[in-house]
């Protein structure tokens, strides 16, 4: 059995490192009856830049994709710069240059993975995925008998912040950074999800369709691993199961068939302010533009910001959204789940996360607030603050770095939790009703705390759930996600999460249940 | 010069709580000795920390900044002598240190009973921190364990040691496991368990020697029928007594622990002990003059702090209540349910046909009063079942409102109807099961 699972990670990490090498593989040539269909497509006026392409790219034949990417960069760049200065306003390409950059890249990648996206699906999803259950499914047995076994946590350097924890950090920022920010780099990855995507939407693979595959995968392979793990409890394997079927049909697959549609991308359950975008105008014009499911998209996401999720947190907390729903949160309770104890439990980070949630949810009504001002006006300036500049500010630092690098890439640094607890505006307001107008509570069971620390070791949230428990109190904090693990780990039946009665909710009595004393 | 503080030996949880709750009460200076550690950590979390699930610091309660932010001074000392007349104490660097009232709260240390090579390297018990240490020290050099005596300690040292992949012995005296506590059923389902994960139970079975290899380190055990079994470690977890050996040459009356009466205090004036190591002199009925419990611990804590406050209480524990795990077996018991029921006392007992789950009601023959419970892979509501012991609701009453009491998450299978089904069998009855309620459930914390 041990013997199987060092062979599952033997192919687990072949598979990883043939998906990393990926890369590397292939040419890169855009020919001029290529370049002339990038140039309409993308509407490009700048003859500078196409002259320069021309000379510098066009013909020629690389056999990686970063001096590929530069020539375009450094094309688009010293293009807008003249033009700027030009002043002419039309010529310039407006385009992020590493997105321009990889939909030039994705047409001129020739070579062994795209003849070959088959194979090469196999050889990395494939063989990670395989790897990966030969690794899992052994725990079946060698855990023994049904039961949260969290052996060894603390003993493990992947899951202690040892040196496979700050390798496996290093790796997801890389990941996350190449994501958002250089795309033109990654065309061969998109190559191996080009058939899955045609066979859903009928296009071919983005960056963002291969990261919903990804993201996906990753959440079945580590949904079965919690199965195992929580096989005695009813509870959390229902919220996988939630989790899971949100991931896969609402944000995967339903978005996909509205394109193949003509519909606009919509992922149902996305609700606004972590949907920041929604209010944006090109996001407006589109779903206005596409008729009468596009105005229903617009009043649904409205109802559900607004009516659907208030009164839900209201009944059972916030956690039929953050823990049951979620996107981010379907990640942070699959793949994140063997580092939920990374998370910091101090008074001092409590402070820190109330301070930055809430900064993040203000910045985020605001910044929507300007959004709707010019699109309603039509002014792109608002006293003097541009309207576009704080959007770019907030989807550079709230929307890629904050979301992507640090909520996923900290995992094995700072818990599972990070996005959602520090950066998350949704969780933020979420928060707020689910502290002041909920029905939900975590009830500590009378006196049979023994203050082990289980609880507050295993909220991924930070939540010193034991402070709580330990004094008789019942537990209502606005960022508990309701996962339930507390309830899980506790080994003395102390913790239980319950929708009841608004009175009696905040519970405290001055001494724990037992002492009787006259 | 500064009023002398009021003394606590003894960080445990019973010291603790009463620090807490007389700091809230009371301005005066206290003092907290420990010759264990420098903060207050929680004594039951011990075995997490040798299975990786946290690490030392998780199993203390309180940041490290919250007792000097609450005037709570430490100090990490050993009291070696208590002079009440001059109400000073002396700790193990000589010095003398004066006291206003003291609180004497020294806990537990593992029995020993003369068994041969009880003191070799590889023999200890698992009580303190040190014990941790040291069996920390000795687990890399251990493949096989032996574990002797079959009570709480002893289940759960069996499954750290499991955890770590040692191959486990696991001796107990009795013939079945810890039934001195649990009726016959549940104590088998115990032993079902235990096996299930792969210990090497042994019942009925006793240490007679432990045998020393060249080096001063236990090499292997011999039983009372003769077998030899090789080890490299020695659990000894026979229970525990009250650490007193420090007073003994005091004038603090004693016996198996410090004496007290029902206010806690001892025959000294402004002495007082507290928790393990006290003994009651007048015990509750039903109750045992030294309960070595957490909660028993902690209620001594609040209510020799209402005393020392100025409101005087008595020592009440009220009905009691115990909670643990067995591998992956909760526990919990409201009230009494003797291990072999005498007269008026009778028990119902349902058991799943094949989960580890089970229960046992135990009731009066005559009045059918309700008089305690005990739920294996069920969780309870204590508040509830306090609140139906205190008001001496039948058996019939508390069956009905089984899915009130239930405290399980979310989701998870109840029982409730199959426990009824068998019990209306038993008693010849059609009792019908009280729906879930928030009127029940609350009365009981609002009253």
């Amino acid at each position: 059995m041990k013997l199987l699972q060092k062979i599952g990670l033997g192919i687990f990490l072949i598979g990883l490192s043939l998906f990393c090498s990926l890369v590397l593989l292939g040419k890169y040539k855009l020919n001029p009856k290529e370049f002339q269909r990038v140039i309409y497509a993308k509407g490009i006026k700048s003859e500078l830049f196409i002259n320069s392409l021309n000379t510098s790219l066009v013909g020629k034949e690389f056999s990686e994709p970063f001096s590929f990417s530069l020539h375009i960069i450094t094309a688009v760049k010293e293009a807008n710069k003249i033009h700027k200065k030009n002043r002419e306003w039309g010529k310039v390409i407006w385009d992020k240059p590493h997105s321009l950059s990889h939909d030039v890249a994705k047409i001129a990648g020739k070579g062994i993975v795209k003849e070959n996206k088959f194979l090469f699906w196999l050889l990395t999803f494939g063989l990670g995925i395989l790897g990966s259950l030969l690794y899992i499914l052994p725990n079946l047995i060698l855990l023994g008998p049904p039961g949260i076994k969290n052996n060894g946590i603390y003993f493990s350097s992947s899951t202690n912040r040892g040196f496979l924890g700050w390798f496996v950090f290093l790796f997801l920022v890389t990941f996350y950074i190449v994501l958002y920010f250089f795309p033109d780099y990654i065309v061969n990855w998109t190559y191996i999800v080009d058939p899955i995507s045609q066979s859903i939407s009928g296009n071919l693979a983005s960056q963002w369709f291969l990261y919903g595959f990804l993201y996906c995968v990753v959440m079945i392979v580590m949904a079965i691993r919690m199965y195992i793990k929580y096989r005695n409890n009813m509870h959390q394997i229902l919220r996988t199961t939630s989790v899971l079927f949100f991931q896969i049909v609402f944000a995967f697959l339903i978005p996909e068939i509205l394109v193949r549609f003509d519909k606009p991308w919509y992922d149902f359950k996305n609700a606004f302010p972590l949907d920041y975008d929604f209010f944006f105008s090109w996001n407006l014009n589109s779903l206005i533009s596409s008729g009468g499911f596009g105005i229903f998209i617009l009043v649904w996401g409205i109802v559900l910001t607004l009516v659907i999720v208030p009164v839900m947190v209201y009944f059972f907390g916030k956690r039929w959204y953050c823990s049951w729903v979620c996107g981010c949160g379907g990640l942070a309770e699959t793949l994140g789940d063997p580092f939920r104890h990374l998370s910091n439990k101090s008074i001092g980070a409590w402070k820190l996360e109330r301070w930055m949630v809430h900064s993040v949810l203000l910045f985020s009504i605001v910044m929507t607030g300007l959004t709707l001002y010019s699109y309603f006006t039509g002014s792109q300036n608002v006293i003097g603050i541009k309207t576009q500049t704080i959007q770019n500010i907030y989807g550079f630092l709230i929307g890629s770095v904050f979301a992507g690098v640090i909520g996923t890439g900290f995992y094995p640094i700072f818990g599972n939790r990070v996005w959602c607890r520090f950066g998350c505006p949704l969780a933020a307001y979420l928060g707020l009703i689910q502290r002041f107008k909920s029905r939900f509570r975590i009830t500590t069971n009378g006196g049979q705390c023994i203050s082990c620390g289980n609880c507050s070791t295993y909220c991924e949230m930070g939540i010193d759930v034991r402070a709580y428990a330990q004094k008789g109190q019942n537990i209502v904090r606005s960022s508990c996600v309701g996962c339930g693990v507390c309830s899980a780990v506790c080994p003395r039946g102390v913790l239980k999460l319950e929708n009841g009665p608004l009175e009696n909710r905040f519970f405290s009595p001055e001494f724990p249940s037992g002492n009787s004393f006259k | 010069m500064n009023a002398p503080p009021v003394i606590v030996i003894g960080n445990g949880i019973t010291g603790i709580t009463f620090a807490r709750n007389f700091r809230k009460k009371s301005s005066k200076p206290i003092l907290i000795i420990s010759k264990e550690t420098p903060y207050f950590f929680s004594r039951t979390a011990i075995m997490y920390v040798y299975m990786g699930h946290l690490r030392w610091e998780d199993t203390q309660p309180y940041e490290n900044t919250f007792w000097e932010k609450n005037k709570l001074d430490l100090l990490q000392g050993t009291v070696t002598h208590i002079n009440p007349k001059e109400k000073n104490i002396r700790l193990s660097d000589e010095s003398i240190l004066s006291y206003d009232s003291l609180i004497i709260a020294t806990g537990s240390i593992p029995n020993k009973f003369g068994w041969p090579g009880e003191n070799l390297r590889g023999v200890q018990g698992l009580y303190s921190k040190q014990d941790l240490d040291s069996l920390e020290d000795y687990s890399a050099s251990t493949n096989k364990a032996v574990i002797v005596g079959g009570g709480l300690i002893g289940v759960e040292l069996a499954e750290m040691l499991h955890s770590r992949g040692k191959k486990v012995i696991f001796l107990v005296r009795e013939n079945s496991f810890w039934n001195n506590v649990l009726p016959k059923g549940e104590s088998e389902l115990i032993n079902q368990h235990i096996l299930e994960h792969g210990i090497d139970l042994r019942l009925n079975t006793n240490l007679s020697e432990i045998i020393e290899d060249k080096t001063g380190r236990v090499k292997a055990i011999r039983t009372d029928s003769g077998e030899i079994i090789s080890c490299q470690f020695v659990g000894l977890t026979v229970g525990v007594r009250p650490n007193i050996d420090f007073i003994n040459n005091t004038d603090i009356a004693t016996n198996r622990g410090i004496l007290v009466n029902k206010y806690l205090e001892t025959n000294q004036s402004s002495i007082y002990a507290i928790g393990d190591c006290s003994e009651q002199q007048e015990p509750q009925t039903g109750r045992r003059s030294i309960e070595a419990v957490w909660y028993t611990g902690r209620m001594m804590g609040e209510t020799l702090a209402q005393t020392l406050t100025g409101n005087k209480k008595t020592y009440n524990p009220g009905h009691w209540f115990n909670s643990a795990k067995f591998f992956d077996i909760e526990y919990q018991t409201y009230g009494l349910v003797a291990p072999q029921p005498t007269k008026p006392e009778k028990h119902f007992h349902w058991k799943h046909p094949n989960k580890n789950v089970a229960i046992t009601l135990s009731y009066n023959e005559n009045t059918k009063q309700f008089l305690g419970i005990n739920t294996f892979g069920i969780r309870m509501r204590h508040e509830l079942l306090n609140k139906i012991l205190c008001e001496k609701k039948s058996v019939f009453y508390m069956i009905e409102q089984l899915a009130n009491c239930n405290f399980d998450s979310e989701f998870f299978k109840t029982y409730e109807e199959k426990i009824l089904l068998k019990f209306n069998q038993d008693f010849n009855t059609n009792i019908k099961l009280k729906k879930k309620s928030w009127k029940v459930i609350f009365n009981n914390i609002i009253s």
